[in-house]
Protein backbone atom coordinates (compact mmCIF):
# COMPACT_ATOMS: atom_id res chain seq x y z
CA UNK A 1 0.00 0.00 0.00
CA UNK A 2 1.79 3.09 -1.14
CA UNK A 3 0.90 6.14 0.83
CA UNK A 4 2.91 8.97 -0.64
CA UNK A 5 4.02 11.62 1.80
CA UNK A 6 1.95 10.22 4.64
CA UNK A 7 2.25 8.08 7.70
CA UNK A 8 1.39 4.38 7.33
CA UNK A 9 -2.38 4.15 7.95
CA UNK A 10 -3.32 0.48 7.95
CA UNK A 11 -3.53 -1.85 10.96
CA UNK A 12 -0.27 -3.41 12.10
CA UNK A 13 0.19 -6.98 13.35
CA UNK A 14 -0.17 -7.56 17.09
CA UNK A 15 2.95 -9.78 16.92
CA UNK A 16 1.92 -12.11 19.73
CA UNK A 17 4.03 -15.15 20.61
CA UNK A 18 5.69 -16.87 17.64
CA UNK A 19 4.20 -14.32 15.23
CA UNK A 20 6.84 -11.89 16.51
CA UNK A 21 9.55 -14.16 15.11
CA UNK A 22 7.87 -14.33 11.70
CA UNK A 23 7.81 -10.53 11.56
CA UNK A 24 11.39 -10.21 12.81
CA UNK A 25 12.50 -12.01 9.65
CA UNK A 26 10.16 -9.85 7.55
CA UNK A 27 11.96 -6.80 8.91
CA UNK A 28 15.14 -8.25 7.41
CA UNK A 29 13.17 -8.74 4.15
CA UNK A 30 13.33 -12.49 4.54
CA UNK A 31 10.30 -14.71 4.18
CA UNK A 32 10.75 -17.62 6.52
CA UNK A 33 8.33 -20.32 7.63
CA UNK A 34 8.78 -22.84 10.40
CA UNK A 35 10.16 -26.18 9.26
CA UNK A 36 10.25 -29.24 11.48
CA UNK A 37 13.84 -30.40 11.94
CA UNK A 38 12.64 -33.94 12.68
CA UNK A 39 10.24 -34.71 9.81
CA UNK A 40 10.96 -31.80 7.49
CA UNK A 41 7.34 -30.58 7.24
CA UNK A 42 6.84 -26.87 6.61
CA UNK A 43 4.21 -24.99 8.56
CA UNK A 44 2.52 -21.59 8.63
CA UNK A 45 0.88 -20.09 10.76
CA UNK A 46 3.59 -20.33 13.42
CA UNK A 47 2.94 -23.05 16.02
CA UNK A 48 4.98 -24.60 18.87
CA UNK A 49 4.34 -28.19 17.72
CA UNK A 50 4.69 -29.92 14.36
CA UNK A 51 1.17 -31.06 13.40
CA UNK A 52 2.67 -33.83 11.23
CA UNK A 53 4.97 -35.57 13.74
CA UNK A 54 4.48 -33.90 17.12
CA UNK A 55 8.02 -32.56 17.36
CA UNK A 56 8.80 -29.31 19.16
CA UNK A 57 12.01 -28.88 17.13
CA UNK A 58 12.03 -26.50 14.20
CA UNK A 59 13.99 -23.93 12.31
CA UNK A 60 12.88 -20.78 10.54
CA UNK A 61 13.64 -21.89 6.99
CA UNK A 62 13.99 -19.50 4.09
CA UNK A 63 11.08 -19.66 1.61
CA UNK A 64 11.18 -18.87 -2.09
CA UNK A 65 8.39 -16.28 -1.85
CA UNK A 66 6.75 -17.73 -4.94
CA UNK A 67 3.29 -19.21 -5.14
CA UNK A 68 -0.01 -19.54 -6.97
CA UNK A 69 -3.37 -17.98 -6.17
CA UNK A 70 -5.83 -20.47 -4.58
CA UNK A 71 -8.62 -17.95 -3.96
CA UNK A 72 -9.07 -14.24 -3.22
CA UNK A 73 -11.37 -11.46 -2.14
CA UNK A 74 -11.73 -8.04 -3.66
CA UNK A 75 -12.72 -5.70 -0.85
CA UNK A 76 -14.87 -2.86 -2.15
CA UNK A 77 -16.42 -1.42 1.00
CA UNK A 78 -13.84 -0.35 3.58
CA UNK A 79 -14.77 -1.85 6.95
CA UNK A 80 -12.43 0.56 8.74
CA UNK A 81 -11.73 4.22 7.89
CA UNK A 82 -8.04 3.31 7.55
CA UNK A 83 -8.93 1.40 4.37
CA UNK A 84 -10.86 4.26 2.74
CA UNK A 85 -8.02 5.03 0.34
CA UNK A 86 -7.04 1.40 -0.14
CA UNK A 87 -10.27 0.07 -1.72
CA UNK A 88 -10.73 -1.75 -3.95
CA UNK A 89 -7.97 -4.05 -2.80
CA UNK A 90 -7.31 -7.75 -3.37
CA UNK A 91 -6.34 -10.25 -0.69
CA UNK A 92 -5.48 -13.67 -2.13
CA UNK A 93 -4.80 -17.00 -0.48
CA UNK A 94 -1.61 -18.23 -2.06
CA UNK A 95 -0.28 -21.79 -2.28
CA UNK A 96 3.42 -21.24 -1.65
CA UNK A 97 6.04 -23.48 -3.24
CA UNK A 98 6.88 -24.96 0.18
CA UNK A 99 3.32 -26.32 0.50
CA UNK A 100 1.95 -23.82 3.01
CA UNK A 101 -0.70 -21.23 2.24
CA UNK A 102 -0.25 -17.55 2.98
CA UNK A 103 -2.44 -14.43 3.14
CA UNK A 104 -1.20 -11.03 1.96
CA UNK A 105 -2.47 -8.11 -0.10
CA UNK A 106 -1.79 -8.29 -3.81
CA UNK A 107 -0.58 -5.10 -5.40
CA UNK A 108 -0.72 -4.02 -9.01
CA UNK A 109 -3.31 -6.45 -10.38
CA UNK A 110 -6.76 -5.36 -11.55
CA UNK A 111 -9.72 -7.23 -9.99
CA UNK A 112 -10.95 -8.40 -13.39
CA UNK A 113 -7.54 -9.94 -14.17
CA UNK A 114 -7.67 -12.27 -11.14
CA UNK A 115 -7.76 -16.01 -11.68
CA UNK A 116 -7.00 -19.20 -9.80
CA UNK A 117 -3.43 -20.32 -10.40
CA UNK A 118 -2.03 -16.82 -11.06
CA UNK A 119 1.70 -16.84 -10.25
CA UNK A 120 2.64 -14.30 -7.59
CA UNK A 121 5.70 -13.47 -5.48
CA UNK A 122 6.36 -11.85 -2.12
CA UNK A 123 7.95 -8.45 -1.67
CA UNK A 124 8.31 -6.44 1.52
CA UNK A 125 6.80 -3.14 2.54
CA UNK A 126 8.46 -1.26 5.40
CA UNK A 127 5.33 0.02 7.11
CA UNK A 128 7.06 1.64 10.11
CA UNK A 129 10.66 1.71 11.32
CA UNK A 130 9.81 -1.37 13.45
CA UNK A 131 7.40 -3.34 11.28
CA UNK A 132 7.72 -4.72 7.76
CA UNK A 133 4.87 -6.56 6.06
CA UNK A 134 4.98 -9.14 3.28
CA UNK A 135 2.88 -8.33 0.20
CA UNK A 136 2.25 -10.13 -3.07
CA UNK A 137 2.77 -8.87 -6.59
CA UNK A 138 2.45 -10.64 -9.92
CA UNK A 139 5.46 -12.91 -10.49
CA UNK A 140 8.09 -11.38 -12.71
CA UNK B 1 -27.99 -50.91 17.26
CA UNK B 2 -29.34 -47.42 17.62
CA UNK B 3 -27.04 -44.71 18.90
CA UNK B 4 -27.53 -44.12 22.64
CA UNK B 5 -28.46 -40.44 22.09
CA UNK B 6 -31.06 -41.06 19.40
CA UNK B 7 -34.48 -39.74 20.46
CA UNK B 8 -33.49 -39.79 24.16
CA UNK B 9 -33.87 -36.06 24.67
CA UNK B 10 -36.56 -33.62 23.51
CA UNK B 11 -36.92 -29.91 23.04
CA UNK B 12 -39.93 -29.06 25.17
CA UNK B 13 -39.94 -25.28 25.31
CA UNK B 14 -38.92 -22.38 23.10
CA UNK B 15 -39.23 -18.63 23.49
CA UNK B 16 -37.83 -15.35 22.31
CA UNK B 17 -37.88 -11.59 22.76
CA UNK B 18 -38.80 -9.11 20.06
CA UNK B 19 -36.09 -8.64 17.45
CA UNK B 20 -35.02 -5.02 17.05
CA UNK B 21 -32.23 -2.76 15.96
CA UNK B 22 -31.56 -0.64 18.97
CA UNK B 23 -32.56 -1.60 22.49
CA UNK B 24 -32.69 -0.20 26.01
CA UNK B 25 -32.41 -3.73 27.41
CA UNK B 26 -29.37 -5.82 28.35
CA UNK B 27 -28.46 -9.26 27.04
CA UNK B 28 -29.07 -10.61 30.57
CA UNK B 29 -32.58 -9.18 30.70
CA UNK B 30 -33.33 -10.41 27.17
CA UNK B 31 -31.94 -13.89 27.89
CA UNK B 32 -34.09 -14.07 31.04
CA UNK B 33 -37.22 -12.89 29.20
CA UNK B 34 -36.70 -15.51 26.47
CA UNK B 35 -35.98 -18.17 29.13
CA UNK B 36 -39.17 -17.33 31.03
CA UNK B 37 -41.15 -17.66 27.81
CA UNK B 38 -39.50 -20.95 26.92
CA UNK B 39 -40.27 -22.32 30.40
CA UNK B 40 -43.90 -21.18 30.15
CA UNK B 41 -44.10 -22.78 26.70
CA UNK B 42 -42.98 -26.07 28.27
CA UNK B 43 -45.21 -25.69 31.30
CA UNK B 44 -42.16 -25.72 33.57
CA UNK B 45 -40.98 -23.47 36.41
CA UNK B 46 -37.44 -22.05 36.71
CA UNK B 47 -36.61 -24.42 39.57
CA UNK B 48 -37.25 -27.37 37.25
CA UNK B 49 -34.03 -26.42 35.44
CA UNK B 50 -30.89 -28.13 36.70
CA UNK B 51 -28.56 -27.51 33.78
CA UNK B 52 -27.64 -24.46 31.69
CA UNK B 53 -25.69 -24.26 28.45
CA UNK B 54 -24.70 -20.77 27.33
CA UNK B 55 -24.04 -20.40 23.65
CA UNK B 56 -20.57 -19.39 22.46
CA UNK B 57 -20.16 -16.66 25.02
CA UNK B 58 -23.17 -14.84 23.58
CA UNK B 59 -25.42 -15.40 26.57
CA UNK B 60 -24.66 -14.42 30.16
CA UNK B 61 -22.77 -16.95 32.28
CA UNK B 62 -24.78 -19.96 33.50
CA UNK B 63 -24.12 -18.93 37.11
CA UNK B 64 -25.61 -15.47 36.50
CA UNK B 65 -28.65 -16.93 34.80
CA UNK B 66 -29.13 -19.47 37.59
CA UNK B 67 -28.91 -16.77 40.24
CA UNK B 68 -31.63 -14.76 38.51
CA UNK B 69 -33.84 -17.76 37.83
CA UNK B 70 -33.60 -18.95 41.43
CA UNK B 71 -32.07 -22.28 40.51
CA UNK B 72 -30.80 -23.58 43.87
CA UNK B 73 -29.09 -26.69 42.55
CA UNK B 74 -27.35 -26.23 39.22
CA UNK B 75 -25.90 -29.63 38.36
CA UNK B 76 -24.52 -28.97 34.89
CA UNK B 77 -23.17 -25.70 33.50
CA UNK B 78 -21.38 -25.01 30.23
CA UNK B 79 -20.36 -21.42 29.78
CA UNK B 80 -19.01 -21.29 26.28
CA UNK B 81 -19.86 -23.67 23.46
CA UNK B 82 -17.55 -23.68 20.46
CA UNK B 83 -17.61 -22.01 17.15
CA UNK B 84 -19.71 -18.80 17.19
CA UNK B 85 -22.84 -19.55 15.20
CA UNK B 86 -22.10 -23.27 15.37
CA UNK B 87 -22.59 -23.02 19.13
CA UNK B 88 -26.38 -23.32 19.20
CA UNK B 89 -26.64 -26.73 17.52
CA UNK B 90 -23.46 -27.81 19.31
CA UNK B 91 -25.22 -26.73 22.51
CA UNK B 92 -28.12 -29.07 21.73
CA UNK B 93 -25.59 -31.88 21.49
CA UNK B 94 -23.98 -30.93 24.80
CA UNK B 95 -27.35 -30.67 26.55
CA UNK B 96 -28.64 -33.91 25.03
CA UNK B 97 -25.49 -35.73 26.10
CA UNK B 98 -25.73 -34.40 29.65
CA UNK B 99 -29.41 -35.35 29.93
CA UNK B 100 -28.95 -38.81 28.38
CA UNK B 101 -26.05 -39.40 30.78
CA UNK B 102 -28.30 -38.36 33.69
CA UNK B 103 -26.00 -35.51 34.71
CA UNK B 104 -29.02 -33.21 34.54
CA UNK B 105 -32.70 -33.72 33.79
CA UNK B 106 -33.77 -30.40 32.30
CA UNK B 107 -31.38 -28.03 30.54
CA UNK B 108 -31.93 -24.42 29.50
CA UNK B 109 -29.99 -22.93 26.59
CA UNK B 110 -30.46 -19.17 26.22
CA UNK B 111 -28.84 -17.05 23.53
CA UNK B 112 -28.94 -13.31 24.08
CA UNK B 113 -27.07 -11.23 21.60
CA UNK B 114 -27.14 -7.55 20.80
CA UNK B 115 -25.35 -7.88 17.49
CA UNK B 116 -26.62 -4.43 16.49
CA UNK B 117 -26.26 -2.41 19.70
CA UNK B 118 -23.52 -4.47 21.35
CA UNK B 119 -20.77 -6.61 19.85
CA UNK B 120 -21.02 -6.01 16.11
CA UNK B 121 -19.10 -8.59 14.16
CA UNK B 122 -18.46 -6.05 11.42
CA UNK B 123 -16.57 -4.00 14.01
CA UNK B 124 -13.91 -6.66 14.56
CA UNK B 125 -10.62 -4.85 14.70
CA UNK B 126 -12.09 -1.41 15.30
CA UNK B 127 -14.44 -1.36 18.28
CA UNK B 128 -13.59 -4.98 19.09
CA UNK B 129 -9.95 -5.61 20.07
CA UNK B 130 -9.02 -8.78 18.20
CA UNK B 131 -6.37 -9.77 20.71
CA UNK B 132 -9.14 -10.13 23.29
CA UNK B 133 -11.51 -12.22 21.13
CA UNK B 134 -11.81 -15.61 22.81
CA UNK B 135 -11.27 -18.82 20.89
CA UNK B 136 -8.93 -19.61 18.06
CA UNK B 137 -9.61 -16.84 15.56
CA UNK B 138 -8.70 -13.56 17.27
CA UNK B 139 -4.94 -14.05 17.28
CA UNK B 140 -4.86 -15.31 13.69
CA UNK B 141 -6.75 -12.27 12.46
CA UNK B 142 -4.77 -9.81 14.58
CA UNK B 143 -1.39 -11.13 13.49
CA UNK B 144 -1.84 -12.38 9.94
CA UNK B 145 -5.13 -11.33 8.32
CA UNK B 146 -5.89 -7.83 9.54
CA UNK B 147 -2.59 -6.22 8.49
CA UNK B 148 -3.42 -7.54 5.01
CA UNK B 149 -6.95 -6.10 5.03
CA UNK B 150 -9.00 -9.22 5.87
CA UNK B 151 -10.70 -9.04 9.26
CA UNK B 152 -14.49 -9.53 9.11
CA UNK B 153 -16.58 -12.60 8.19
CA UNK B 154 -17.41 -11.14 4.76
CA UNK B 155 -13.68 -11.36 4.07
CA UNK B 156 -12.97 -14.87 5.39
CA UNK B 157 -16.07 -16.46 3.91
CA UNK B 158 -15.41 -14.48 0.74
CA UNK B 159 -12.25 -16.54 0.17
CA UNK B 160 -14.43 -19.64 0.30
CA UNK B 161 -17.17 -18.16 -1.85
CA UNK B 162 -14.71 -16.98 -4.52
CA UNK B 163 -13.19 -20.45 -4.72
CA UNK B 164 -16.69 -21.94 -4.94
CA UNK B 165 -17.79 -19.52 -7.66
CA UNK B 166 -14.59 -20.09 -9.66
CA UNK B 167 -14.61 -23.87 -9.28
CA UNK B 168 -18.26 -24.39 -10.20
CA UNK B 169 -19.30 -21.31 -12.17
CA UNK B 170 -21.95 -20.37 -9.61
CA UNK B 171 -23.99 -17.34 -10.69
CA UNK B 172 -25.17 -14.48 -8.46
CA UNK B 173 -28.72 -15.55 -9.34
CA UNK B 174 -28.19 -18.71 -7.27
CA UNK B 175 -27.10 -16.76 -4.21
CA UNK B 176 -30.04 -14.44 -4.88
CA UNK B 177 -32.42 -17.42 -4.74
CA UNK B 178 -31.38 -17.96 -1.11
CA UNK B 179 -31.78 -14.29 -0.18
CA UNK B 180 -35.16 -14.09 -1.91
CA UNK B 181 -36.50 -17.31 -0.32
CA UNK B 182 -35.54 -16.06 3.14
CA UNK B 183 -37.17 -12.72 2.44
CA UNK B 184 -40.40 -14.23 1.09
CA UNK B 185 -40.68 -16.53 4.10
CA UNK B 186 -40.05 -13.73 6.58
CA UNK B 187 -43.17 -11.90 5.44
CA UNK B 188 -45.13 -14.78 7.04
CA UNK B 189 -43.29 -14.43 10.36
CA UNK B 190 -44.60 -11.67 12.67
CA UNK B 191 -41.23 -11.61 14.52
CA UNK B 192 -39.08 -11.05 11.44
CA UNK B 193 -37.20 -7.77 11.32
CA UNK B 194 -37.50 -7.46 7.52
CA UNK B 195 -41.18 -8.43 7.41
CA UNK B 196 -43.05 -6.29 4.90
CA UNK B 197 -39.87 -5.04 3.22
CA UNK B 198 -39.83 -6.64 -0.22
CA UNK B 199 -36.69 -7.77 -2.00
CA UNK B 200 -36.68 -8.47 -5.76
CA UNK B 201 -34.02 -10.09 -7.92
CA UNK B 202 -33.37 -6.67 -9.41
CA UNK B 203 -32.90 -5.16 -5.92
CA UNK B 204 -30.49 -7.98 -5.13
CA UNK B 205 -28.43 -7.59 -8.29
CA UNK B 206 -28.31 -3.82 -7.81
CA UNK B 207 -27.22 -4.01 -4.17
CA UNK B 208 -23.66 -2.82 -3.68
CA UNK B 209 -20.68 -5.16 -3.53
CA UNK B 210 -19.29 -5.35 -0.01
CA UNK B 211 -16.46 -7.73 -0.72
CA UNK B 212 -16.46 -9.79 -3.90
CA UNK B 213 -18.48 -11.95 -4.38
CA UNK B 214 -20.76 -10.69 -1.58
CA UNK B 215 -23.36 -8.04 -2.29
CA UNK B 216 -25.13 -6.31 0.57
CA UNK B 217 -28.08 -8.69 0.23
CA UNK B 218 -25.83 -11.74 0.55
CA UNK B 219 -25.04 -10.66 4.11
CA UNK B 220 -27.09 -11.38 7.23
CA UNK B 221 -28.69 -8.83 9.52
CA UNK B 222 -27.36 -7.44 12.76
CA UNK B 223 -30.15 -7.23 15.37
CA UNK B 224 -30.81 -7.21 19.12
CA UNK B 225 -32.72 -9.89 20.98
CA UNK B 226 -32.62 -13.30 22.62
CA UNK B 227 -34.15 -16.74 22.39
CA UNK B 228 -34.12 -19.76 24.64
CA UNK B 229 -34.58 -23.50 24.35
CA UNK B 230 -35.52 -26.00 27.08
CA UNK B 231 -34.68 -29.69 26.81
CA UNK B 232 -35.48 -32.71 28.96
CA UNK B 233 -35.76 -36.50 28.81
CA UNK B 234 -38.16 -38.01 26.28
CA UNK B 235 -39.93 -39.65 29.21
CA UNK B 236 -40.59 -36.33 31.00
CA UNK B 237 -41.35 -34.59 27.72
CA UNK B 238 -44.46 -36.70 27.14
CA UNK B 239 -46.12 -35.18 30.23
CA UNK B 240 -45.37 -31.55 29.40
CA UNK B 241 -47.50 -28.88 27.82
CA UNK B 242 -46.43 -29.08 24.16
CA UNK B 243 -45.83 -32.06 21.85
CA UNK B 244 -42.22 -33.22 22.28
CA UNK B 245 -39.70 -32.61 19.51
CA UNK B 246 -37.05 -35.33 19.53
CA UNK B 247 -33.33 -34.77 19.03
CA UNK B 248 -32.81 -37.72 16.69
CA UNK B 249 -29.31 -36.94 15.55
CA UNK B 250 -26.64 -34.38 16.31
CA UNK B 251 -22.98 -33.82 15.51
CA UNK B 252 -20.31 -31.17 15.21
CA UNK B 253 -17.37 -30.87 12.84
CA UNK B 254 -14.24 -28.77 12.64
CA UNK B 255 -12.31 -28.14 9.46
CA UNK B 256 -8.53 -28.55 9.60
CA UNK B 257 -6.79 -26.39 10.58
CA UNK B 258 -9.55 -24.72 12.56
CA UNK B 259 -7.53 -21.62 13.50
CA UNK B 260 -6.40 -20.66 9.99
CA UNK B 261 -9.14 -20.34 7.41
CA UNK B 262 -6.68 -19.73 4.62
CA UNK B 263 -4.61 -22.85 5.11
CA UNK B 264 -7.22 -25.51 4.29
CA UNK B 265 -6.21 -27.89 1.53
CA UNK B 266 -9.83 -27.83 0.36
CA UNK B 267 -11.58 -24.67 1.50
CA UNK B 268 -14.96 -26.19 0.62
CA UNK B 269 -14.51 -29.05 3.09
CA UNK B 270 -16.32 -27.43 6.00
CA UNK B 271 -17.14 -28.63 9.50
CA UNK B 272 -20.59 -29.72 8.34
CA UNK B 273 -19.02 -31.96 5.68
CA UNK B 274 -17.81 -34.22 8.50
CA UNK B 275 -20.73 -33.66 10.86
CA UNK B 276 -23.70 -34.31 8.56
CA UNK B 277 -23.09 -38.01 7.83
CA UNK B 278 -22.71 -38.70 11.56
CA UNK B 279 -26.00 -36.97 12.36
CA UNK B 280 -27.86 -38.84 9.60
CA UNK B 281 -26.45 -42.13 10.86
CA UNK B 282 -27.50 -41.35 14.43
CA UNK B 283 -31.00 -40.32 13.36
CA UNK B 284 -31.21 -43.19 10.85
CA UNK B 285 -32.49 -40.88 8.14
CA UNK B 286 -31.20 -39.67 4.77
CA UNK B 287 -31.35 -36.23 3.16
CA UNK B 288 -34.43 -37.45 1.24
CA UNK B 289 -36.32 -37.77 4.55
CA UNK B 290 -35.99 -34.06 5.39
CA UNK B 291 -39.15 -31.96 5.21
CA UNK B 292 -37.34 -28.64 5.75
CA UNK B 293 -33.87 -27.29 6.49
CA UNK B 294 -33.03 -24.33 8.72
CA UNK B 295 -29.54 -23.81 7.30
CA UNK B 296 -27.25 -21.33 9.02
CA UNK B 297 -27.26 -18.33 6.70
CA UNK B 298 -24.65 -15.78 7.67
CA UNK B 299 -24.08 -15.40 3.92
CA UNK B 300 -26.08 -16.76 0.97
CA UNK B 301 -23.10 -18.56 -0.58
CA UNK B 302 -22.43 -20.31 2.73
CA UNK B 303 -25.96 -21.75 2.50
CA UNK B 304 -25.19 -23.20 -0.94
CA UNK B 305 -22.02 -24.85 0.35
CA UNK B 306 -23.87 -26.20 3.41
CA UNK B 307 -26.65 -27.69 1.25
CA UNK B 308 -23.94 -29.69 -0.49
CA UNK B 309 -22.30 -30.69 2.80
CA UNK B 310 -25.76 -31.83 3.94
CA UNK B 311 -25.93 -34.15 0.94
CA UNK B 312 -29.09 -32.42 -0.32
CA UNK B 313 -27.27 -32.06 -3.61
CA UNK B 314 -23.86 -33.03 -4.94
CA UNK B 315 -20.85 -30.78 -4.70
CA UNK B 316 -21.12 -27.90 -7.13
CA UNK B 317 -24.82 -28.50 -7.76
CA UNK B 318 -26.50 -26.34 -5.11
CA UNK B 319 -26.48 -23.36 -7.46
CA UNK B 320 -28.84 -25.19 -9.80
CA UNK B 321 -30.82 -26.81 -6.98
CA UNK B 322 -31.88 -23.53 -5.36
CA UNK B 323 -33.12 -21.92 -8.56
CA UNK B 324 -36.72 -22.62 -9.50
CA UNK B 325 -38.36 -22.65 -6.08
CA UNK B 326 -37.03 -25.90 -4.55
CA UNK B 327 -36.03 -24.09 -1.34
CA UNK B 328 -39.23 -22.08 -0.94
CA UNK B 329 -42.34 -23.08 1.00
CA UNK B 330 -44.16 -25.65 -1.13
CA UNK B 331 -40.89 -26.64 -2.82
CA UNK B 332 -38.86 -29.84 -2.51
CA UNK B 333 -36.93 -28.67 0.57
CA UNK B 334 -38.01 -25.35 2.08
CA UNK B 335 -35.18 -23.59 3.89
CA UNK B 336 -35.16 -20.69 6.34
CA UNK B 337 -38.92 -20.83 6.84
CA UNK B 338 -38.66 -18.02 9.44
CA UNK B 339 -36.48 -15.78 7.31
CA UNK B 340 -33.18 -16.77 8.89
CA UNK B 341 -30.30 -14.49 9.75
CA UNK B 342 -30.81 -12.88 6.37
CA UNK B 343 -34.34 -11.61 7.03
CA UNK B 344 -35.61 -12.53 10.51
CA UNK B 345 -32.82 -11.71 12.99
CA UNK B 346 -29.32 -12.79 14.01
CA UNK B 347 -29.51 -15.02 17.06
CA UNK B 348 -26.38 -16.97 16.18
CA UNK B 349 -28.37 -20.00 15.07
CA UNK B 350 -30.67 -20.34 18.06
CA UNK B 351 -33.73 -18.97 16.27
CA UNK B 352 -33.23 -21.66 13.61
CA UNK B 353 -33.76 -24.27 16.34
CA UNK B 354 -36.80 -22.40 17.68
CA UNK B 355 -38.33 -22.32 14.19
CA UNK B 356 -37.64 -26.01 13.55
CA UNK B 357 -39.34 -26.92 16.82
CA UNK B 358 -42.42 -24.85 15.94
CA UNK B 359 -42.55 -26.36 12.45
CA UNK B 360 -42.49 -29.86 13.90
CA UNK B 361 -45.24 -28.93 16.37
CA UNK B 362 -47.10 -27.50 13.37
CA UNK B 363 -47.57 -24.12 15.03
CA UNK B 364 -46.37 -22.02 12.11
CA UNK B 365 -49.64 -20.89 10.55
CA UNK B 366 -49.20 -19.46 7.08
CA UNK B 367 -45.57 -20.56 6.85
CA UNK B 368 -46.21 -24.11 8.08
CA UNK B 369 -44.47 -26.83 6.08
CA UNK B 370 -47.28 -29.27 5.38
CA UNK B 371 -47.05 -32.56 7.29
CA UNK B 372 -43.57 -31.72 8.65
CA UNK B 373 -42.16 -34.81 10.37
CA UNK B 374 -38.37 -34.42 10.19
CA UNK B 375 -36.27 -31.28 9.90
CA UNK B 376 -32.62 -30.35 10.03
CA UNK B 377 -30.92 -27.37 11.65
CA UNK B 378 -27.31 -26.43 10.98
CA UNK B 379 -24.85 -24.13 12.68
CA UNK B 380 -21.80 -22.42 11.24
CA UNK B 381 -19.31 -20.14 12.87
CA UNK B 382 -15.84 -18.77 13.40
CA UNK B 383 -13.68 -20.10 10.55
CA UNK B 384 -16.18 -22.75 9.37
CA UNK B 385 -16.97 -24.84 12.43
CA UNK B 386 -20.14 -26.79 11.73
CA UNK B 387 -22.90 -28.34 13.77
CA UNK B 388 -26.13 -30.11 12.95
CA UNK B 389 -29.26 -31.36 14.68
CA UNK B 390 -31.88 -33.59 13.12
CA UNK B 391 -35.20 -33.11 14.86
CA UNK B 392 -38.47 -35.04 14.52
CA UNK B 393 -41.93 -34.85 16.00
Amino acid sequence: MTNPGGKYQLPLPARMGLAAEFYRYCKAHELRFQRCTDCGAWRHLPRPMCPECGSFNYQWARASGRGKVYSWITVVQPMLPAFNDAVPYIVPLVDMEEGVRMVAMLEGVAPEAMHIGMAVEVYFEDATPEITLPRFRKAR
Amino acid sequence: MAHFLKDKVCVVGVGETKYTRGTASTTLQDALEASAKALADAGLKPHDIDGIVSNAGLAPAPETLAANLGIRELKFAVGNTVGGGAGACAGLQIAATAIAAELATTVLMPVGWHSYSGLRVRKLGSEVDLTTVPGPIGATIADFYMPQGAFVPAHFYGWMATRYVQEYGVKPQSAAAVALAARRHCHLNPLAYMRGRPLTLEDYLNSRIISYPFRLNDCCLETDGACAIVMTTAERARDLRKPPVYISGCAEGHPYPDDDFGARTDLLHIGLTDAAPKAYAMAEVTPADLDFAEVYDCFTYVVLIELEALGVCKRGEAGDFVRGGAIELGGRLPILTHGGLLSEAHLAGASHIVEAVRQLRRECGERQVKDAEVGVVTGWGDFGDGSIAILRR
